[in-house]
């Protein structure tokens, strides 16, 4: 009976190693870093999460030990896992990196309307005594906008 | 046979390990190697968890969860330096 139980165990890991292998797969065969990180945070997530129920599980049948740190790892990593995926895709796309395929990009408005106005307010917090480098550096954002 | 599964698992975890490392080394952005290195580090837990499996021991589940904690707080820092220039703002 307990070796079934621990069975259980060792395949939901093995099932976890599998996701953790195609998420790296993905991220060689895939052309951008949008999709990269679509297919590395995603299903390394689901991996890593199957692998640690695994382990919690193993415990749980083989020893009667109910682990309180794997559930907050468990926890943890389904929160921050995406979390990271989201701020690393934001600061790829202000740095311009380019975006394959026929996607169109309806962010680039808003984008361009957002950084106007972050500069604008980081020059006044910064230029505040210097009203002349203010005009000299507001000039090439509005170039872009009437391109 | 329950050996055998544990450690085709962790040869699996290796051949990920591997294959981000791939990435690490080629990515052509700066967005790409921090991805790759932050999906190192949940590989690593993965495999960590396998390893205490494998050997039957509680002693390594501080690790999982400080490993997960570590990675999180690299990931945001270098995300915030590629986006911004700099990791902690000064007047805000």
């Amino acid at each position: 009976m307990s070796g079934s139980g621990e069975a259980v165990g060792a395949i939901l890991i093995l099932v976890g190693a599998i996701f953790s292998l195609i998420s790296a797969i993905g991220g060689i065969r895939l052309p951008d870093v949008y999709t990269r990180s679509h297919a590395a945070s995603k299903s390394s997530t689901l991996g890593v999460l199957c692998a640690l129920v695994g382990t919690l599980l193993f415990f749980l049948i083989s020893d009667g030990y109910f682990s309180i740190r794997l559930i907050l790892g468990i926890f943890f990593v389904f929160l921050t896992a995406p979390v990271a995926a989201h701020v690393l895709c934001r600061s790829a796309y202000r740095n311009d990196v380019p975006m394959v395929g026929t996607a169109e990009d309806e962010l680039k408005d808003y984008y361009m309307e957002n950084e106007n106005t972050d500069d604008d307010k980081e020059e006044s917090t910064e230029n505040e005594e210097a009203p002349a480098m203010k005009l000299i550096d507001s000039e090439p954002p509005l170039q872009v906008s009437e391109t | 046979m329950f050996q055998t599964i544990l450690l085709i698992a962790l040869g699996i975890l290796m051949l990920s390990i591997l294959a981000n490392m791939y990435r690490v080394v080629k990515g052509p952005s700066g967005a790409d190697r921090v991805q790759a290195l932050d999906s190192i580090g949940i590989n690593m837990i993965a495999s960590i968890a396998a390893y205490s499996v494998l050997f039957h021991t509680q002693a390594f589940f501080d690790l999982i969860l400080l490993i997960g904690i570590l990675s999180f707080i690299g990931t945001v820092a270098f995300a915030r330096f590629i986006e911004r220039g700099v990791v902690i703002e000064r007047k805000r």
